[in-house]
């Protein structure tokens, strides 16, 4: 059994705003939801599948179902932070497949930004057993993913220039998008000469901080046939886990390097048929790992693959990110996962920006990590096909 | 000097309270399987190699070395995040304080120290 030609991507929305002052979280979630089934032209009754994550508000898909007026006969409320969106598309898929769903939306929206950073963190779980060994040491987001790219450096030779590498070819995609938070076109120089936040990562290693979200729509083939969009086919997916193996550190790899190679062998694929590639974006390290892990360099190549503009669209062999990513559109939620399934299916349609369109993208790659870099995290791998 | 921010302390569990007491006493404990001889951190009842009931406590050496490493630059002060392997096998992740952190290296040698959290219960770090 698998998912492969199962179950299509028809529908997608992603937010305009960066700042949602005055809209609360329930509504961002049904804003998204309902520009995602106006553009895969179905109506909300047909929605009979929900997924959604810990950014949805209250009781999850229980609290947004009703705010939607939704009638449902398949959940899924999978955690898996950032990557969740992805890990949500391969279940809908499976649901369908399994006949459970007809039509499933999946959504992720939140508001930090206008919140405030600190209003975002809940209190810890007292009863997550890493806590109590790991709090009290401040692992902050930036610090975790901070000691994954100087071990990067220690072991392969990686160098800060190579990691500016990729904010850069990301400001050259973001100034084409009118809804990027930042715009302008970066260099080497501006990444490495910006502030440290955490060494060896910069502050235009960062992600930025925006509010916002976005929602996808998966149905089965008899659907997708009778709707009048292009046809984004799910090909292949993966997902995995990788932790702090009781003591066996090891911060070179992601879970890519497992949920990669389930993807590319469900969709029957190489990383040479990969036309474009959207990849979490957190710090310019996260998209290194992936680019390492999934297969389209050496491990510890990563470094030498991603210079002189080898990401960039138009300029480089491996187009990533072409809205602008995390590092320079948005990060809605503070989870990236979303916004890169989102970014594909246009590239996959056609409907990317001219400027950055990928001439014939007929197969697309997606990629979310979710949880700590630094500690534990879930992968999830999505590669799509336009038919 | 590190330590200016806020530490907030650890929160126990019945299967942890040892460690924590231990520390105290300015010892530190690592947990090892009896059934397949691994030792593991952070500390289980049940083997996370094995599954095995049968771990127990050891006192480690407090001799380590740095596995990696990243200084904070943002907030109230800057303080040393780091993932240490022990000599007894696990890497744990601490802080390295009583340092310069411009001067630390990956491999380097380092030794427990107890510092105190916020509420003045020690807890283990290391130091050059």
């Amino acid at each position: 059994m698998s998912v492969r030609d199962k179950a299509y991507i028809v529908g997608v929305y992603e937010h305009p705003t960066r700042k949602a002052d005055n809209l609360s979280v329930a509504q961002l979630h049904a804003q998204v939801a309902k520009g995602a089934i106006e553009d895969a032209g179905l109506s909300p009754s047909d929605i009979d599948g929900y997924f959604c994550a810990g950014d949805a508000p209250g009781l999850g898909n229980m609290s947004m179902g009703e705010y939607l007026g939704l009638k449902l006969r398949h959940v899924d409320s999978t955690e898996t932070g950032g990557s969740a969106p992805i890990v949500h598309v391969h279940h809908a898929a499976q649901a369908i497949a399994m006949g459970k769903c007809n039509v499933a939306l999946v959504t992720l929206a939140g508001r930090p930004r206008a919140a405030g950073a600190a209003l975002m963190l809940k209190p810890p779980d007292p009863d997550a057993p890493e806590l109590q060994f790991e709090r009290l040491y401040g692992p902050a987001t930036q610090n975790g993913y901070a000691m994954c790219a100087r071990r990067h450096m220690y072991e392969f030779g990686t160098t800060s220039e190579q990691l500016a590498w990729i904010k850069v070819a990301a400001s050259h995609h973001a100034q084409h998008n009118p809804n990027a938070m930042l715009r302008n076109v970066v260099t080497v120089e501006d990444v490495v000469n910006s502030p440290m936040v955490s060494d060896p990562l910069h502050r235009l290693d960062c992600c930025v901080v925006s509010d916002g979200g976005g929602a996808v729509i998966v149905a089965r083939p008899e659907i997708a046939a009778k709707l009048n969009r292009p046809k984004i086919k799910i090909r292949g997916m993966g997902e995995a886990l990788k932790h702090g193996m009781g003591g066996k550190v090891d911060l070179t790899y992601s879970a890519a390097r497992m949920s990669g190679p389930a993807a590319f062998a469900e969709a029957g694929v190489t990383q040479a048929d990969i036309k474009y590639v959207s990849l979490y974006d957190s710090f310019t390290i996260t998209v290194l790992f992936q680019i390492e892990d999934l297969g389209f360099c050496k491990k510890g190549e990563g470094g030498r693959f991603v210079s002189d503009g080898n990401l960039i669209s138009g300029v480089g062999k491996l187009p990533f990110n072409t809205d602008g990513g995390g590092l320079c559109n948005n990060h809605p939620a503070n989870r990236g996962g979303m916004t890169k399934i989102i970014e594909a299916v246009r590239q996959l349609r056609g409907e990317a920006h001219p400027a950055v369109q990928v001439k014939n993208c007929d197969i697309a790659l997606a990629n979310g990590i979710g949880g700590s870099l630094g500690a534990r995290h879930i992968a999830g791998t999505l590669i799509m096909e336009r038919v | 000097m590190s330590n200016q921010r806020k530490i907030p302390a650890p929160i126990p569990h019945p299967e942890t309270q040892a460690y924590w007491d231990a520390a105290q006493q300015q010892k530190l404990l690592v947990r090892r399987c009896r059934a397949c001889g691994e030792a593991h951190h952070y500390p289980r009842e049940i083997c996370p190699f094995c599954w095995s009931n049968d771990t127990e406590w050891i006192e480690a050496k407090g001799e380590a070395e740095i596995y990696s490493f990243s200084t904070m630059r943002v907030g109230p002060a800057p303080y040393t995040l780091a993932y240490v392997t022990l000599a007894e096998g696990p890497r744990m992740m601490t802080n390295i304080v009583d340092c310069d952190p411009d001067k630390l290296s990956i491999g380097q040698k380092v030794k427990v120290v107890f510092r105190p959290c916020d509420d003045g219960k020690l807890a283990p770090m290391f130091t050059p």
